[in-house]
C-alpha cells in the first residue's frame, strides 16, 4: 500500500456532502435558529394584518388595535365594507384595469421586440440592439419624462401609468437571450414550409418559452399592480387612483376613513384599524395568488439574462 | 442586365433595398416596442434643454427665456437644501453598501450549505416574497408594526414597558430606511449569489477536504473567491446607483420626520421642481445627477477591467 493510499485510507471515514465535512451540531443549531428568524421576521408581519382584518370588531377595540390571533371567530364586516362600493372597490378596479391591459401589452411588446432582435444577421439588427443595451445605462430623468408624459397629452390618462414602462430594456434582453437558445432546427424546418415570421413567433418561439414569459409576466404584473410614483405623479384627480395611492391615504398617511367613503351605507363601521388592514390585504393578496405559480421559474427567468446577456 | 451593368454603389443601395424588403417581417415585430423606448427612453433626454432655461409651465420649452448656466449655479454656489440633500444621498448610500449589501451573501451562504433541498426552497419561498410587496405596503406594515400603536408598542404597553419611538423619530430615521430595505430585498438578492454557488465546481470542495481543510477554510478559500466576480458586477451597478436611494420610500415617510433628515437629491427635484415649481433648476440638479452617475458606471467598469474583472461589459 503506498502512502497516498493510507491518506485517502484514513480521510474515507470522514462523510462528504457536496465535498464539505459534515457540519457539527453548534453550526446546524446557530443555522436552524438564523432561518427561523429570518422567516419569522417575514411572516409574523403579515400573520398580523391578516388576523386583524379578520378579527371581530369587539375584539380589536379590545386588543387596542391589533390581533395576533383571533380568537371569538372571524368577522369579515371590515372587507364588505371596502367591497362594496366606494374609494376602494373604485381603485380596485382601476388597478385590475392597469394590471390586466398593461401586463398583456408589455409582453406583447417585450416579446415581439425580443424576437426581432434574436433574428440576428437581420438588417439593422445590430444597431436596434445597440439602442436598447445603451438604453440601459442612463435613465431619462424625473422631469424630462414629466413633461414627455405632459407633450403626448396623456396626463390624467391611465395610459400615463402604463405606457412608459411598458418595455424594459432588461426583459427585452432576457427574452431574446432565450429565443436565441432555442433549437435552430425547429424554427428553421417551419420557415421552409414557409411559416411566416409571426407564425414563427407565436406558434413556435412563445410556447417554447412558457417558463421566461411566465416569468417576466409577473414582474410586469407586479409592477403595474404596485405602481404608485407613476400614478402620483401623472394622475390628479383621484377618481382614478389605483389600490396603492389609495392606501398611501388611508394606511399610511391615516386619513380616517368615513361612511361617505365606504359603499355599504347604513351598516355601522368596522374599527378602522381593522378597516386599513382589510385594505392592505386586498393589495397583498393578489402577489400571493400568483407568486406560487411563477415561483419555480425564478431562476430561470432571471439567470437567462445574467448568463447569457 | 448582370450585375455587373450596376456601379457599386448602386449594387449597394439595390442591396440594402432587398435587405429591407427581406427582413420587413422581423423589423416590423421589432417597431412598436422600439418606438416605447425612443419615446420613453431616449426622447425625453431632449427636455433636458429646460436645465438651461427660466422653463415656465404656461409658456412651454419654446417660449421660456434662455438663461445658459443660471440654473446651476445653485449647485456650484452650495445651496444649503441641495447640499443636505447630498449628504443624506450620500449617507444612505455608505449604509447600504456596508450593512444592506453583504446581507444576501450571509443568508446565501447558509442557505447554500443546508443539507436538504426541500427545507431550502421552502426558506427561499418565504423571503423573496415581501421583494414583490409595493413601498406603500412595505411602509404600511412597518408601521403596524412599529408604529406608536402598533403591534411592539402594544405588546409592551400591555405588559407595562414604555413603547419605543421609532416611527416618525428623526434619529431612527435612517435605521428605519435601512432595515426596511433589508426587509424587502435581502432575501431576493440571493437569488443570484446561489445561483453562482451552485455552479463552483464540487471537486474543488472535494480536493480540499481530502487535503483536511476544514469548512470554514473550504468557505474561505473556494467560495468567497467563487462569488468574487457577481461581488465586483453588483457594486459597479451599485455604484452607478449610488446617488438614487429609496425615492418612493422616502417620498412615502417624508411627511413625519421632515426634510432635513429624509431629502435625498431625488426628493429634491420632485419637490422643488413639481412640486414648487423652480423646473430649471430642479431639471439641472437631475441632469448633473444623471451625467455623474453614468461616468460611475463606466469609470466602475474600467478599473473593474484594469483589476483584470468581467465587469458589466467588455469594450
Amino acid at each position: 500500500m503506498s502512502r497516498v493510499d493510507q491518506l485517502t485510507e484514513g480521510k474515507r471515514r470522514q462523510v462528504l456532502v457536496g465535498g464539505m465535512p459534515m457540519p457539527g451540531r453548534p453550526e446546524r443549531i446557530g443555522k436552524a435558529v438564523f432561518l427561523t428568524i429570518i422567516c419569522g421576521l417575514v411572516v409574523f408581519p403579515f400573520i398580523g394584518v391578516i388576523s386583524t382584518s379578520l378579527a371581530t370588531p369587539e375584539e380589536v377595540i379590545r386588543a387596542g388595535g391589533f390581533v395576533m390571533l383571533p380568537t371569538h371567530g372571524i368577522d369579515l364586516s371590515a372587507y364588505r365594507s371596502i367591497l362594496s362600493g366606494g374609494t376602494v372597490t373604485q381603485a380596485l378596479v382601476v388597478s385590475a384595469f392597469i394590471t390586466v391591459v398593461g401586463t398583456a401589452i408589455a409582453l406583447l411588446l417585450t416579446c415581439t421586440l425580443g424576437w426581432a432582435l434574436s433574428r440576428r444577421g437581420t438588417f439593422g439588427n445590430k444597431a436596434l440592439l445597440l439602442l436598447v443595451l445603451i438604453s440601459l445605462l442612463f435613465n431619462p430623468g424625473l422631469i424630462p419624462s414629466y413633461l414627455v408624459v405632459q407633450q403626448f397629452g396623456l396626463l390624467n390618462s391611465l395610459w400615463s401609468v402604463i405606457l412608459p414602462v411598458c418595455v424594459s430594456a432588461f426583459n427585452v434582453i432576457v427574452v431574446r437571450a432565450y429565443f436565441i437558445g432555442l433549437p435552430s432546427e425547429v424554427i428553421d424546418s417551419a420557415r421552409i414550409d414557409g411559416a411566416s415570421e409571426w407564425k414563427l413567433f407565436w406558434y413556435i418561439g412563445l410556447p417554447l418559452s412558457k417558463a421566461v414569459v411566465a416569468v417576466i409576466g409577473l414582474f410586469y404584473g407586479v409592477g403595474y399592480w404596485n405602481s404608485f410614483f407613476g400614478a402620483l405623479l401623472y394622475l390628479n384627480d383621484s377618481s382614478k387612483w389605483p389600490l396603492q395611492l389609495v392606501l398611501r391615504t388611508y394606511v399610511v398617511n391615516g386619513v380616517e376613513i368615513g361612511a361617505q367613503d365606504l359603499g355599504g351605507a347604513g351598516e355601522a363601521l368596522p374599527p378602522q384599524t381593522s378597516i386599513q388592514m382589510a385594505i392592505l390585504m386586498i393589495s397583498v393578496v393578489p402577489i400571493l395568488c400568483v407568486y406560487p405559480f411563477i415561483q419555480r421559474h425564478f431562476a430561470k427567468g432571471v439567470l437567462t439574462g445574467a448568463v447569457k446577456g | 442586365m448582370t450585375d455587373a451593368d450596376f456601379t457599386p454603389s448602386e449594387r449597394r443601395k439595390r442591396s440594402i433595398a432587398t435587405r429591407l424588403w427581406r427582413d420587413s417581417p422581423v423589423l416590423l415585430l421589432a417597431i412598436p416596442g422600439m418606438l416605447i423606448i425612443l419615446a420613453f427612453q431616449y426622447y425625453p433626454l431632449w427636455g433636458n434643454v429646460i436645465a438651461f432655461q427660466d422653463y415656465q409651465p404656461y409658456l412651454g420649452i419654446n417660449q421660456s427665456l434662455w438663461t445658459g448656466f443660471e440654473n446651476f449655479a445653485t449647485i456650484v454656489r452650495g445651496d444649503p437644501e441641495f447640499l443636505n440633500a447630498v449628504k443624506n444621498t450620500l449617507i444612505l448610500t455608505a449604509i447600504q453598501t456596508v450593512i444592506v449589501f453583504p446581507a444576501p451573501i450571509v443568508v446565501a451562504l447558509v442557505l447554500h450549505s443546508l443539507l436538504s433541498n426541500k427545507l431550502r426552497q421552502f426558506v427561499q419561498t418565504i423571503i423573496y416574497v415581501p421583494h414583490f410587496m409595493s413601498w406603500v405596503i412595505v411602509v404600511a406594515v412597518f408601521q403596524q408594526v412599529l408604529g406608536g400603536t402598533g403591534m411592539i408598542n402594544n405588546w409592551l404597553r400591555g405588559h407595562g414597558y414604555d413603547p419605543i419611538h421609532v416611527i416618525g423619530s428623526v434619529d431612527a430615521f435612517r435605521a428605519l430606511l435601512t432595515s426596511q430595505v433589508m426587509w424587502k430585498d435581502t432575501g431576493w438578492a440571493t437569488i443570484l449569489f446561489l445561483a453562482v454557488l451552485s455552479q463552483i465546481d464540487r471537486s474543488l470542495y472535494e480536493a480540499s477536504a481530502v487535503d483536511g481543510a476544514s469548512r470554514w477554510r473550504q468557505t474561505w478559500h473556494i467560495t468567497l473567491p467563487g462569488l468574487k466576480p457577481i461581488i465586483i458586477l453588483l457594486l459597479i451597478l451599485k455604484l452607478g446607483d449610488s446617488l438614487t436611494v429609496g425615492f418612493e420610500q422616502i417620498i412615502l415617510q417624508q411627511q413625519g420626520v421632515g426634510v432635513d433628515a429624509s431629502e435625498v437629491l431625488d426628493t429634491y427635484v420632485y419637490n422643488n421642481g413639481i412640486l414648487g415649481g423652480s423646473w430649471g433648476v430642479s431639471a439641472a440638479v437631475g441632469l448633473v445627477k444623471s451625467v455623474v452617475a453614468l461616468a460611475l458606471v463606466l469609470g466602475a467598469n474600467k478599473i473593474a477591467h484594469r483589476l483584470g474583472e468581467e465587469g458589466v461589459y467588455r469594450g
